[in-house]
C-alpha cells in the first residue's frame, strides 16, 4: 500500500547502518597490557552503569576504553548512562537490572553503604589501587576503604563572562547582583543550588538544623528576581554563545567551555565551594565480581586513566596520570590549584531522609516562586 | 485563497524545519560546540562512524520502533474494530478510557508503574534479569497504542455500514467483507497510526529509561544520558544523516509510487 | 448499529482488552496503591493533602497546555483544510514532510530550539540587524507553549487532515449549487464532518502538553514549573514515590474527566453527522 513506507525505510536504515558500523580506535598503548589480564573470564558479560559522557570513548582520536577492555580480557560490556546520583539511585533500588559496576558520588556512596547495597572490594586483586593518590583514600564516606576506589575528582567554581561582568567576581554574592539581572544561572538541583546559599551565609552544607535550611531557601528565594535560568548540561551552550554572564559549575567542563569562547574565566569563590569525588563500586547484586574487579584495575591502569582524565576533564586521583609527562592538564591551576590557592572545600554527607524530604519541599517553594 | 493558503501552508514548514535546519548548520561545525559556529569541518561525521555504539544504539533503536509499531498497528486495528463494534455503550466508554490513560499518564509514571509491574512479575516468575528487551517492547507497544486506535477510530465512523451490509448480502465472509469494504476505507487511518507509532517509539525516552534492561540502549537514551556534559555536534551529525537518509527515501519512494500509479492508470485507459 | 457478530466482536476485543488490564489498568494500581501508602506501605491520606499546595502548579500547566492547543488548532485546522484541497500527489508528499520532523529526536529539536530563541540566537541576532532590541525568550511562558505547540504540531494535523481528505469534493459542491457560501460551507459542512480529528487531534496535543517536563525545562530555562517537572522531581530527585505517584493520579482524573467531556461533546456531534 501506499505507506507501508514507514517499514521499509526503517528497514533500509537498519541494514544501510549495520553497514556503517565499523570498529572503533583502540590505541596502540593499550597493546602491551594484552596478557596481563586473564582470559579466564572470556565470554562473560560486565554490566557497567556510568555518568553520561563520562568516560573515554574513542573520538577525536582517544582511547576506547570498553572496547580496549574487551579486547584486553574477552569480556563483554554492557555499557549504559545516567543523569544524576539519584536516577542511579532509583534504578539500582528497583532492583530491576543487575549492575556490575557504577559510579557514584561521595554522599550517594554512602547512602548505598548504609542500605547494604554494595559489596565490599577485594583490594588484593586490584594491583592498580597503590596509583591512587593518599589523599583520596580512607574519606568519609568509606572510611577503611572497603567500598570504593576514587575514579574523579572536581569542585564547583563560578564561570564568568569578562565582556560581561564588570569586575571579576571573588564571591558568591555575585549571583545576587542586581546589576546581571536575567544574566544569571544557577543549578536546577537542590543540592547544589542549596550550597551556593549556604556557603555564602556560612551555614555548614550538611547541616541537620531545619531554620538553617529555611535561611538558605530564603536566600533562594531573593536569588528568583535576577535568575535567567535554572539548568545542567544546558549551561554549555548558553556560557559558549555568550547568553549569560554567571554560572556555577564544574571546574572541568569551565576547560571545555573555555575552548570555545575566550571570555569566559573561572573563580573559585572565597567562601568555599563543593568538592567531589567519584568512585567506582560493585553493588551487592552484581553478577560478575571477578570481571568487576578487573575493569577497576583496568581503569586504574595508567595508560587508560590517562585517556580518561583527558577525556572528561576532570581531576583525576591518580598519581601515575599526575606524573605522566603527555598529560596536557598536569599543569592546569584550575584542576590542580596550589597549595596557597586552594579553596575552601567541603564535601557533600547523605542527609538522612526527613532532612532530604524537609529540604525538597523547601525546594519546591524556591521553584513556585520563581 | 489557493495563494493564501500556499502561503499559509509554506510558513507551517518554516516553523517544523527550523530547528532542524540549525541542526544540520552545526553538525558541520568545527569546535564542540552547538552554539557558536567556528568554522566549517566534516570532522563530526568522522567522528560518528569511528563510534559503533551510537551506531549500534540507532540500529537498536529502529528495531524497537519497527516492532513495537508494527505490533501496536496490528493490536490496536483490530481494537479499533472491536470498540467500534461494541453495541454496549458502558463497555465502550470504559474501554475508551482505558486507551486514553497511557496517553495521559505523564511518560515518567508510565515507566515507573511499568517497571514496579516487571520487577513484581519478574520476582513471581522467578527470572534472574527483571528487565529485558521485551519489557522494552512491551512498554512502547503499550504507549504506542492508543494513538493507532485513536487514529483508527473516526475513520471507521466514517466508513459506510452499509457498504459492509452489502457486501455480506452479497455473500462474503464477513472477514473478506471487512478487508474487501471496511479495510481500504480506514487505510489511511492505520498508516497514520502506525507512523505516529513508530514516531512515538522512535523518540522515546523516559519510558524507556525505566524500562530496558542493561544490554539494550537507544538513541534517545544515549542523547538523555548526555546530560552530564553536553550534546556534542556529532549528535547533531547523526541527526542530519537519519534525516537526509528519510527525505531521499521519501522521494524516491513518492517517485516510484507515481510511475506505478500512472502505469495503472495507462492501463485502465 | 445492526446486531450481527457478537461472537466476532469478542475475538474482536479480547486481545487488547488483556493487554490493557495487565499493561495499562495494573499499573494504574500501583500509582494508585503509592498514591495512599507513605514510604513504610501504610496507608495514608498525607500525599493527596499535600496536593494543595501544587494548585498553581496545576493551573498553570492546564492554562498554558489548553493554550498550546487552541493555537495548534489555528494552525493544524486551515493547514489540513489546504492540504486537502490539493492534489493527490502534492498531498502524499506533503503528509511525508509534515511527519518528517517528528522522526527526529525531541531532545535535539528542542536544543535547537535553544539555539534560535536565546539572547544571543538567530532571532534576536536578525532582530539586530534591523536595530531592534533583543528580546527575552528563552524563560518565559511564551518559549514553553511555542515549544508545546511545535513539538505536537503533527498530531493535530495528521487526524484532522485524514478525515478531511476524506471529505468528498462533491459533498462541498452540492452545498455550493444549494447556495451556501464559503463560510457557511465551512460551518455546516466541513466543520461537523471533521469534528472526530478535531477531537483527536484535540486529545493528541493537549495530553502531552500538559504532562511535558523536558520542554518547559529546555525552554521555560528551569524557571517554569508545570505538574509535570513536578511529578518528574518527585520521583527521579527526590525519590518519593508516592507523592509522585499521586501527583499523577489527580492529573490522570482531571485528563480523564475532560477527555470524558470531549467524547460525550464528540459523540453528539458524530451522531449529527451521520
Amino acid at each position: 500500500m501506499k505507506k507501508i513506507t514507514a517499514t521499509i525505510l526503517a528497514l533500509v536504515m537498519c541494514v544501510s547502518m549495520f553497514c556503517f558500523a565499523s570498529c572503533g580506535s583502540v590505541n596502540d598503548t593499550v597493546e602491551n597490557l594484552e596478557g596481563t589480564y586473564t582470559q579466564e573470564y572470556a565470554g562473560t558479560t560486565l554490566n557497567v552503569f556510568n555518568w553520561g559522557e563520562y568516560i573515554s570513548d574513542g573520538s577525536e582520536g582517544s582511547l576506547h576504553v570498553n572496547k580496549a577492555f574487551e579486547k584486553v580480557t574477552g569480556i563483554r560490556v554492557n555499557y549504559s548512562t545516567y543523569d544524576s546520583n539519584e536516577s542511579m539511585y532509583a534504578k539500582m533500588k528497583s532492583e530491576a537490572v543487575s549492575y556490575d559496576i557504577v559510579i557514584p558520588s561521595d554522599y550517594m556512596i554512602q547512602r548505598l553503604i548504609s542500605e547494604n547495597m554494595l559489596q565490599k572490594i577485594d583490594y588484593s586483586k586490584i594491583s592498580n589501587y597503590k596509583n591512587i593518590l593518599d589523599e583520596y583514600k580512607n574519606l568519609y564516606f568509606d572510611e577503611n576503604d572497603e567500598y570504593s576506589v576514587p575514579y574523579s575528582v572536581g569542585m564547583v567554581g563560578l564561570i564568568y563572562n569578562t565582556e560581561m561582568v564588570e569586575e571579576a567576581p571573588t564571591s558568591w554574592s555575585a549571583m545576587w547582583d542586581e546589576k546581571y539581572k536575567d544574566n544569571i544561572l544557577t543549578f536546577s538541583n537542590p543540592r547544589d543550588s542549596f550550597a551556593i546559599a549556604q556557603f555564602l551565609l556560612g551555614i555548614d552544607l550538611n547541616t541537620t538544623d531545619k531554620a538553617e535550611w529555611d535561611r538558605a531557601a530564603n536566600k533562594l528565594k531573593e536569588q528568583n528576581k535576577v535568575l535567567q535560568g535554572r539548568v545542567m548540561d544546558e549551561v554549555f551552550n548558553k556560557m559558549e554563545a555568550g547568553n549569560a554572564a554567571l554560572a556555577p559549575y564544574y571546574a572541568g567542563d569551565f576547560l571545555t567551555m573555555k575552548d570555545i569562547n575566550d571570555d569566559l574565566e573561572f573563580v573559585y569563590p572565597k567562601e568555599g565551594t563543593n568538592i567531589f569525588v567519584d568512585s567506582i563500586c560493585i553493588p551487592e547484586n552484581a553478577k560478575n565480581y571477578e570481571a568487576a574487579l578487573m575493569y577497576i584495575n583496568f581503569l586504574l591502569e595508567p595508560e587508560v586513566a590517562l585517556a580518561n582524565a583527558e577525556y572528561i576533564c576532570y581531576a583525576t586521583p591518580n598519581k601515575a596520570v599526575l606524573t605522566n609527562e603527555e598529560y596536557s592538564l598536569k599543569d592546569n591551576k584550575i584542576l590542580y590549584p596550589a597549595e596557597a590557592d586552594k579553596p575552601k572545600t567541603q564535601y557533600f554527607h547523605d542527609l538522612d531522609s526527613s532532612i532530604r524530604s524537609y529540604y525538597e519541599k523547601l525546594w519546591e517553594d524556591v521553584l513556585r516562586e520563581s | 485563497m489557493k495563494t493564501f493558503g500556499r502561503i499559509f501552508n509554506f510558513c507551517v514548514y518554516v516553523l517544523l524545519y527550523a530547528p532542524l535546519l540549525i541542526m544540520v548548520f552545526f553538525s558541520f561545525n568545527e569546535s564542540k560546540s552547538t552554539s557558536v559556529f567556528t568554522g566549517f569541518s566534516l570532522k563530526w561525521y568522522q567522528e560518528l562512524f569511528s563510534k559503533s555504539d551510537i551506531i549500534e544504539s540507532l540500529s537498536n533503536t529502529l528495531i524497537l520502533a519497527v516492532l513495537s509499531s508494527l505490533i501496536a498497528t496490528v493490536l490496536g486495528t483490530v481494537a479499533a474494530v472491536g470498540l467500534y463494534k461494541m453495541r454496549s455503550k458502558f463497555l465502550y466508554t470504559t474501554m475508551n478510557t482505558v486507551t486514553n490513560i497511557p496517553m495521559m499518564n505523564p511518560d515518567i509514571v508510565t515507566g515507573v508503574s511499568l517497571m514496579l509491574l516487571f520487577v513484581f512479575a519478574g520476582r513471581l516468575l522467578g527470572l534472574s534479569e527483571y528487565l529485558s528487551f521485551t519489557t522494552l517492547l512491551i512498554s512502547h507497544v503499550t504507549f504506542n497504542l492508543p494513538y493507532v486506535i485513536l487514529n483508527v477510530l473516526p475513520k471507521l465512523r466514517q466508513t459506510d455500514e452499509h457498504l459492509y451490509e452489502a457486501a455480506l448480502d452479497l455473500g462474503c465472509t464477513p472477514i473478506k467483507s471487512f478487508f474487501k469494504v471496511v479495510f481500504p476505507a480506514i487505510t489511511p487511518g492505520i498508516i497514520s497510526g502506525a507512523l505516529m507509532a513508530f514516531t512515538l517509539s522512535l523518540d522515546d525516552f523516559v519510558i524507556s529509561y525505566y524500562t530496558t534492561g542493561a544490554d539494550f540502549q537507544t538513541l534517545p537514551l544515549k542523547i538523555f544520558a548526555m546530560t552530564k556534559k553536553t550534546v556534542k555536534p556529532d549528535m547533531y551529525a547523526l541527526s542530519t544523516l537519519i534525516f537526509v537518509t528519510i527525505l531521499v527515501l521519501l522521494i524516491v519512494i513518492n517517485i516510484v509510487q507515481e510511475r506505478s500509479e500512472r502505469k495503472a492508470k495507462g492501463e485502465i485507459r | 448499529m445492526k446486531k450481527r457478530n457478537s461472537y466476532g466482536s469478542i475475538a474482536l476485543n479480547a486481545p487488547y482488552t488483556v493487554w490493557s488490564v495487565i499493561f495499562i489498568v495494573v499499573p494504574l494500581f500501583i500509582v494508585a496503591y503509592y498514591a495512599f501508602t507513605d514510604k513504610s506501605g501504610a496507608f495514608t491520606f498525607d500525599n493527596i493533602l499535600e496536593l494543595g499546595e501544587y494548585n498553581d502548579i496545576f493551573f498553570t500547566s492546564i492554562w498554558y497546555s489548553v493554550l498550546a492547543t487552541v493555537i495548534a488548532l489555528l494552525i493544524s485546522y486551515p493547514f489540513a483544510y489546504f492540504l486537502s484541497r490539493q492534489s493527490e500527489k502534492s498531498r502524499r508528499l506533503q503528509m511525508m514532510l509534515v511527519m518528517l520532523p517528528m522522526w527526529m529526536n525531541l531532545l535535539i529539536r528542542t536544543y535547537s530550539w535553544m539555539n534560535i530563541l536565546e539572547r544571543n540566537g538567530l532571532i534576536n541576532n536578525l532582530l539586530g540587524m534591523v536595530g531592534i532590541e533583543p528580546v527575552k525568550m528563552i524563560g518565559t511562558p511564551g518559549a514553553v507553549i511555542f515549544g508545546m505547540v511545535y513539538n505536537y504540531l503533527p498530531y493535530m494535523i495528521l487526524p484532522i487532515y485524514t478525515v478531511m481528505s476524506k471529505i468528498e469534493p462533491s459533498l462541498l459542491e452540492a452545498a455550493e449549487d444549494l447556495g451556501c457560501n464559503g463560510i457557511n460551507k465551512l460551518r455546516r459542512v466541513i466543520m461537523p464532518l471533521s469534528l472526530p480529528g478535531v477531537v483527536s487531534g484535540i486529545t493528541m496535543v493537549f495530553v502531552p502538553s500538559v504532562s511535558t517536563f523536558y520542554i518547559s525545562q529546555k525552554l521555560g530555562g528551569g524557571k517554569i514549573m508545570l505538574v509535570g517537572d513536578a511529578i518528574e522531581r518527585q520521583m527521579q530527585s527526590a525519590y518519593n514515590y508516592n507523592l509522585g505517584a499521586s501527583l499523577s493520579l489527580v492529573l490522570m482524573v482531571m485528563i480523564i474527566i475532560s477527555m470524558a467531556i470531549m467524547n460525550k461533546f464528540s459523540d453528539e456531534e458524530g451522531g449529527m453527522v451521520i
